[in-house]
């Protein structure tokens, strides 16, 4: 007799044993968000000197019990947030040394000097909703990266998003302290200057 | 013989599952790459709301988590409807933060503590009063740099 073939291993229980594996980790692990706005909150040490600041370069914002929005004491919708932040802070009504060369808004002196001086002003109360506070907070975020996208697009001919994500990216093969330059030049022109009032 | 031969014709063969292991690994080596093992288990709602500006936390070691939610249905007895604060694994009160934070700082490298975030993940049903609370805590002990985490995806989500 010749040799006999060895009896080959029966792997049909090797998906059982995958799924229980498969299984395990399901229950076990959760994909965990890591994202999200970030904020930086101001020092507790009040500052003796009160800053005037005109009433003109304030934009308020207002958050209700009701989770309804006023701004500069009108009621708005959350989608027109943006576009009416854009608006004050891109106005550039200033003249002389507040004037602002690269603003493209309506020049309305009723409205913001320049966007280092427009600050916006964020109230709300203690029955605001979160899901409204993030939403009004995500609003304004994008209003300045409009902004700033909107200039770099028109300095260095790619958006400030993007400059964000190559100096975030690794493997970018440009110049990285050129690129920081550039971005801290965007900030400085467009500073977020959001205030929160408790 | 006719024996072996009685098969009819129109049998189907059998569907071979001989992949079908390949199959479960290749899903099995995903969850195991796209998750990470949960390290303190939730005791309350956890729901996040979503917003599109967003940036990436990208030191996951130099992050402090604060929960706040209402208590899940189990804990409802005990700790009401309200919404709570959960630090690492036990409900706490907002005047537990500065103890909380001291703990986390001495537990880093002194030289990685000024980097030190504290991520907020608070249930989009939450009020703003507990998160005003919390914000003025920790101002108080100084840890200023703050990320409320969020969902990715578009604001109208929040408004349900």
């Amino acid at each position: 007799m010749a040799r006999r073939s060895s009896p080959e291993v029966n792997a049909g229980s090797m998906a059982d044993i995958a799924f229980l594996l498969l299984i395990f980790f399901l229950v076990t692990t959760t994909i965990e968000t890591d994202s999200g706005i970030s904020r930086k909150l101001p020092p507790m040490e009040e500052s003796e000197e009160d800053v005037v600041i005109k009433q003109k370069n304030i934009f308020t914002v207002l958050l209700n019990g009701k989770d309804q929005l006023l701004v500069e004491d009108e009621l708005m919708q959350l989608e027109d947030l943006r576009t009416s932040a854009i608006e004050f802070l891109d106005n550039g009504g200033g003249n002389g040394e507040d004037a602002c060369n690269y603003c493209k808004g309506k020049r309305d002196p009723k409205s913001s000097d320049n966007p280092d001086k427009a600050i916006i002003s964020l109230k709300n109360e203690r029955e605001t909703s979160y899901a409204t506070y993030i939403s009004v907070q995500n609003e304004l975020v994008a209003a300045y990266t409009h902004l700033r996208n909107i200039r770099a697009q028109e300095l260095f001919g790619e958006s400030y998003s993007e400059m964000m994500k190559n100096y975030k990216d690794v493997n970018w093969p440009g110049n990285r302290d050129k690129l920081k330059e550039n971005i801290n030049r965007l900030r400085k022109e467009y500073p977020q200057k959001l205030s929160e009032v408790q | 013989m006719s024996k072996f031969n009685k098969k009819k014709k129109g049998d189907l063969p059998a569907v071979n599952t001989a992949s079908l292991p390949d199959i479960v690994f290749m899903l099995l080596f995903f969850f195991m790459v796209a998750t990470v093992m949960r390290d303190n288990e939730l005791k309350i709602k956890n729901e996040l709301p979503a917003a599109n500006e967003v940036e990436k936390l990208d030191k996951k070691e130099l992050v402090m988590y604060i929960y706040a939610g209402k208590p899940n249905f189990g804990y409802q007895s005990k700790f009401g409807t309200e919404a709570r604060l959960q630090l690492n694994d036990k409900f706490s009160e907002v005047s537990d933060i500065p103890a909380f934070i001291y703990a986390e700082r001495e537990s880093k490298r002194e030289e990685l503590r000024p980097f030190l975030t504290t991520a907020l993940k608070v249930d989009k049903e939450t009020n703003m009063g507990i998160v005003g609370d919390i914000k003025q805590e920790l101002r108080k002990v100084n840890a200023l740099k703050i990320n409320y985490t969020t969902r990715i995806g578009d604001v109208s989500l929040n408004m349900k």
